[in-house]
């Protein structure tokens, strides 16, 4: 017991509803250092909110999160920013910032509070843009840049944080293949050197082959939880997404792929004129 | 966990940063107000040569210079100086309140006058003069509009406070609702108004002005006008990620709540000691910001400062113009922030449009 390293994230019960609606029901998350976990999940089963959840941002009606063994209750927000970094789904409104501007805006949870980014920070900010390939648009304002341009600047500015857990939102929603496997790969890169990942993650195959561990959520529960080669079954993701599914062994990447059939059988629509003109 | 990188690049962009836009930005606009503060202190029914002028300033300062006459003295000491003074901290007042609301609401359009401030000021300045209350005792006036213009504020802040949970939309609307609302009061006291002379005042009131304003002024305005400015400068990193989105500052750990209750304060302070001494001066908060952040960008550690001064040469200006133009006669210097600033604004808008930037 001693001398085992509690949890980066071991999150109880979570528990949040807005008016009627139950968000989270129960959720319970933990994620070991150096681990990467993927949330998957129909749309609306909570992956948002619960990544939300842990990132303090939302204030729950139940449930307990510990950060590497502490009460984020007794953290300042900036404790935790200090330690987490989100990246989210969207970025809508940016007030004419530069792709540096922002990235450099990673550095506030440590600086103090009159002190003006250093050289220290620049360099941070800098290396983050590499490893993203934004670096060539620093100058650049961030309104001006692609969807996907955009969500590589959002990811840098998380790594400037130089965040120990780092919470990503569908991290690939906006982005082309190539850059999907990119940022993905970048993320189990910093993983296998010590980072710790949470990812909601829609691409089932994505999120088999680089996660550690899978949490299947539906309805703001968590229906399983494990490796993904035990929570990726036919069954499973029948009965949490309505899709009939072919599960295999990929002989080119080594992890499982999953080839989507169609909805399953107890979801498919009846027979009527618009499935006919398809 | 990262690996070092061509520091060259970042260094060239380091020394355009932050602080050598705020040297070079603020060393430009320093020289530029003291140069329209003293043109502004030679001119009027008195002419007073500039070399004059810079030698009662000097006197004033307790430096022995050049030659000036005791009426030049007078002029200058008395009537023309505490009015630049003023104007420039009521400039100053609506350029930073301006560029905090502009940043708070996520919102180029945003104004000072938003959460109520100008039109909270207007009911209590009127309320004063309609009651006769202005003779009561000295200030009555501006200090009747200093309590209207913070108490509309806590009303609009209040009722997007309401349950606990706070909404930067409610806020907005609640803002365009009590305006409306207040605008109504004192449309209704002026059509119920009987007494000619004090409908005159009102009109005069609402239209902004700086004339004969007095040492008196300067006192009851720029502690405050100072204070909150100096407040919103040292939380200007705050307001860049608070113009993210709130959750997006909160995970990278602003206190959120708190960081805004703050500088809404600070600006809702500002603006309404600048309305108190000046009346309502349009499209000062909303122009100076916009130009500004064309110029420096919108990083707000240069921007606030800058639109401080910025506003402050603004009104300085203007109200030159003001009290100059059509001799011996007075314009209100609002009207004519609003004369020019407006197609200034329209032009910019139309400038932009065609470069395909949304501010």
């Amino acid at each position: 017991m001693q001398n085992r390293r509690p949890p980066a994230i071991d999150a109880q019960e979570l528990f949040f509803k807005v008016e009627a609606k139950t968000l989270l029901d129960g959720v319970d998350l933990h994620a070991d250092h150096g681990r990467m976990v993927g949330l998957i999940g129909p749309n609306g089963a909570g992956k948002s909110t619960f990544l939300r959840a842990i990132s303090g941002v939302l204030r729950l009606q139940g449930g307990s999160i510990h950060l590497d063994g502490r009460d984020m209750q007794s953290l300042t927000s900036r404790e935790v920013a200090a330690d987490m970094a989100i990246v989210p789904q969207i970025l809508p409104y940016t007030h004419g910032f530069t792709v540096m501007e922002l990235v450099l805006m990673g550095r506030y949870p440590h600086l103090g509070r009159f002190q003006i980014e250093g050289k220290e920070d620049a360099r941070i900010a800098w290396d983050a843009m590499r490893l993203t390939e934004t670096e060539q648009f620093s100058d650049r304002r961030l309104d001006t840049l692609s969807g996907g341009e955009r969500q590589r600047v959002i990811v840098s500015r998380a790594l400037a944080q130089l965040p120990r857990i780092l919470l990503l939102d569908e991290p690939t929603a906006n982005l082309d293949v190539l850059q999907q496997l990119k940022v993905l790969g970048l993320v189990r890169e910093l993983v296998d050197e010590g980072l710790t990942a949470i990812a909601a993650i829609h691409d089932l195959t994505l999120a088999a082959r680089f996660c550690d561990r899978l949490v299947l959520l539906s309805e703001g529960r968590v229906l399983a939880a494990g490796q993904p080669n035990e929570i990726l079954t036919t069954d499973r993701i029948a009965a949490a997404f309505g899709v009939e599914a072919a599960v295999y062994r990929d002989p080119n990447t080594g992890s499982l792929a999953i080839s989507l059939i169609g909805p399953a059988e107890a979801h498919k629509p009846k027979a009527n004129g618009r499935s006919a003109c398809v | 966990m990262l690996r070092v990188a061509a520091l060259s690049r970042i260094e060239v962009y380091r020394r355009a940063g932050v602080s050598v836009r705020l040297v070079l930005g603020g060393g430009v606009l320093s020289l530029l107000i003291l140069a329209c503060a003293l043109v502004s202190l030679s001119l009027g029914p008195v002419g007073i040569p500039v070399s004059h002028v810079a030698s009662v300033i000097l006197a004033l300062l307790g430096i022995d210079g050049g030659e000036f006459s005791r009426t030049e003295q007078l002029v200058i000491e008395q009537i023309r100086l505490p009015r630049i003074v003023v104007g420039a901290a009521v400039g100053m007042a609506l350029g930073v309140s301006g560029a905090t609301m502009q940043g708070l609401f996520r919102n180029p359009m945003a104004d000072p006058g938003i959460i109520g401030v100008s039109a909270g000021g207007a009911v209590g300045a009127v309320a004063a003069i309609a009651l006769g209350a202005t003779g009561l005792f000295f200030l009555a006036l501006p200090t009747f509009a200093f309590v209207g213009a913070i108490s509309a504020t806590f009303l609009v802040y209040g009722i997007a406070a309401v349950g606990g949970h706070f909404s930067m939309a409610t806020l907005l609307l609640a803002g365009v609702a009590v305006n409306a609302f207040l605008g109504a009061i004192v449309s209704a006291i002026i059509i119920l108004l009987p007494d000619n002379e004090a409908l005159r005042e009102i009109l005069f009131w609402l239209a902004g002005g700086l004339d004969s304003r007095s040492w008196e002024h300067v006192r009851i305005s720029v502690p405050l006008i100072f204070g909150g400015a100096a407040v919103i400068t040292l939380m200007a990193r705050d307001l860049n990620l608070l113009t993210l989105g709130d959750d997006e500052a909160r995970s990278m750990g602003v206190r959120v709540g708190y960081m805004r209750t703050v500088l809404m304060t600070a600006a809702a302070l500002a603006t309404g000691a600048a309305v108190a001494v000046s009346g309502t001066i349009a499209f000062v908060g909303l122009v100076t910001p916009h130009i500004l952040r064309l110029v420096l960008g919108p990083d707000h550690r240069v921007l606030i400062p800058m639109s401080a001064i910025g506003g402050a040469i603004f009104v300085v200006v203007a109200d030159t113009f003001a009290r100059t133009v059509i001799q011996p006669a007075e314009f209100r210097v609002g009207v004519l922030t609003a004369f020019v600033g407006a197609p200034f604004f329209i032009l910019l808008l139309i400038k932009n449009k065609r470069q395909a930037y949304s501010l």
